[in-house]
């Protein structure tokens, strides 16, 4: 690991402003994806400003009836939130599906959300990575990509978000709060946050630098049957391949929105009037455009057969 | 030239010899292809918690893991490091009576926080119930996994009569019961190559059964 100089925040603001001020800083907050690619020197800040304990802890009801999640809200705790698993079942069955058990705990909701984009040939130094070294190439593309993107990615890179609580918070419209080192506060929606790679997959956010995520928003919840399907190569423990999060109402409308597959969670609002017709009609209209490798094509179908089963688990 | 006897290697000098092997090799390859810019000089930083009811104040190299803390600089060597990327569960403590993975966690992260390893869940003399559950289920071969074992075990326990679900729970709201799944699902952090699985499900059980 590079060495870094550290500095405990104690408010937001703070933060953020303490960003500004020291060249190559990074935010830490739980740490379980930061701290592993600094140790593989993938990360190297020069400075840490530790916000772990800066507050930004709580979930409250919103007086319209939705959720503020703090930032630094566990996975574990947000899982557990009554309140969460009463309204915001697709929420809950997304996090419990994703990590370990010692990871939930100390995973937050904002690193959760910024938890990088990734594949495996971005972790091995030896390989060429565009996001890892701008401009360096990409060995992913002809190489192993069976886990990799097949729609949203470039010629620069087929990374996948891993993360499933934030294919949930897509599907749910969940905002996040931001404010920047000049005391600046901004609202935005996750379309708006991630990026897609083009010609820099190194920046997957439109965050600026300097910039805290400070708290998620969930509007009321939405009606219907919330159902989080996870296809994966082992049970546990591991990413998806094909991730569906759907809430779905019995007259078969709905919203749905896909992990696995692309660079951030994969929703097209537009396609979703198709959801009454099938899981067929919707998914080619999801994945118009989708550009597989050989190795990653059995994705198209699993996505179209991962929705068949939610649609019909929605229906019983 | 000295002669070795090879009894005198202990196996923690064995293990620490065979890990500095595999860093060194880790090591040239990420020197081989990353050259940025990076000038800044070794670094400390002040840190003060407690560690099996010993309060402890430390400086740190500010890139020093928790784990590390716990077996360089304290000598608590019950938690072990095995992949030190937090995919193996070798090096689970409990922080605040919380299960984390302490290889991805810098000490300085644990300002004024409570931590538990295995040598202060029970010791030879008065074991832990989850340590005896281990020892009479055969929880266990190699050992090397089961102090991290031993530490989810107990937090997910826990976690069960905490209410808080999990993947495999029927209902989200429903309270969560103590399963041979639910507890497969629940230790899936916590790897262990010579197979014991099945038996530390069954010490689990016992446990959990005993405390209801």
């Amino acid at each position: 690991m590079k060495t870094f100089t550290y500095e405990r925040a104690s408010t937001p603001a703070e933060a953020a402003a303490a960003s500004a001020r020291t060249p190559g800083a990074k935010f830490l907050a739980g740490g379980t994806n930061l701290l592993d690619l600094m140790k593989l020197e993938i990360e190297a800040p020069q400075h840490i400003i530790d916000i772990g304990k800066i507050g930004l802890n709580k979930i409250e009801s919103t007086p319209t009836g939705g959720l503020r999640i703090g930032a630094l809200v566990s996975n574990t705790n947000l899982a557990a939130h009554p309140i969460v698993r009463r309204d915001y079942g697709l929420l809950a069955r997304a996090l419990l599906a994703g990590a370990s058990g010692q990871l939930r705990n100390k995973a937050t909701t904002a690193g959760n959300l910024l938890q990088r984009t990734r594949c495996p040939y971005f972790y091995d130094t030896n390989q060429l990575c565009n996001k890892r070294v701008p401009g360096s190439g990409c060995a992913a593309i002809a190489g192993f990509s069976r886990q990799l993107g097949i729609i949203g990615t470039s010629t620069s890179c087929i990374a996948t978000y891993p993360g499933d609580m934030a294919v949930a918070m897509r599907a749910l419209d969940a905002t996040v709060e931001t404010v920047k080192a000049n005391g600046a506060k901004r609202t935005l929606s996750l379309d708006q946050l991630y990026r897609l790679p083009g010609q820099t997959p190194h920046l997957e956010t439109t965050l600026e630098k300097n910039e805290l995520i400070t708290t998620v928003v969930l509007p009321p919840p939405v009606g219907g049957v919330h159902i989080y399907h996870k296809v994966r190569d082992r049970s546990s423990y591991a990413f998806a391949l094909v991730s569906v999060g759907a809430i779905l109402k019995k007259d078969g409308t709905g919203r749905v929105a896909v992990g696995g597959i692309a660079p951030r969670p994969w929703r097209i609002e537009s396609a979703e009037p198709l959801l009454p017709s099938g899981a067929k009609a919707f998914t080619a209209q999801l994945l118009k455009g989708a550009r597989p490798t050989k190795e990653n094509e059995f994705k198209l179908a699993l996505v179209e057969r991962t929705l068949a089963a939610v649609l019909n688990e929605a229906k019983h | 030239m000295e002669e070795t006897n090879e009894s005198t290697i202990s196996r923690r000098e064995m293990i620490v010899g065979t890990t500095a092997a595999i860093a060194a090799i880790t090591l040239a390859n990420v020197m081989g292809t990353q050259a940025a810019p990076h000038s800044v000089p070794l670094s400390l930083a002040k840190v003060s918690f407690t560690v099996n009811g010993q309060s402890h104040d430390l400086e740190m190299d500010t890139r020093t893991t928790l784990l590390d803390t716990l077996r360089e600089h304290l000598h608590v060597t019950g938690t072990k490091k095995g992949c030190d990327h937090g995919q193996c569960g070798a090096c689970t403590v409990l922080v605040n009576n919380q299960r984390i993975n302490s290889c991805l966690s810098l000490a300085l992260q644990h300002q004024g926080d409570t931590i538990t390893t295995i040598e202060g869940l029970g010791t030879p003399d008065k074991l832990h119930p989850m340590q005896a559950a281990f020892i009479k289920h055969d929880g266990y071969q190699c050992g090397y996994c089961t102090p991290g074992q031993i530490c989810s075990a107990v937090a997910v326990l826990n976690e069960i009569k905490a209410g808080i679900p999990s993947h495999v729970s029927a209902s989200l709201l429903d309270t969560p019961q103590v399963t041979n799944m639910e507890l497969r699902e629940r230790m899936s952090g916590n790897i262990c190559r010579c197979g014991a699985y099945s038996n530390i499900a069954e010490a689990m059980s016992e446990v959990a059964q005993k405390q209801a």
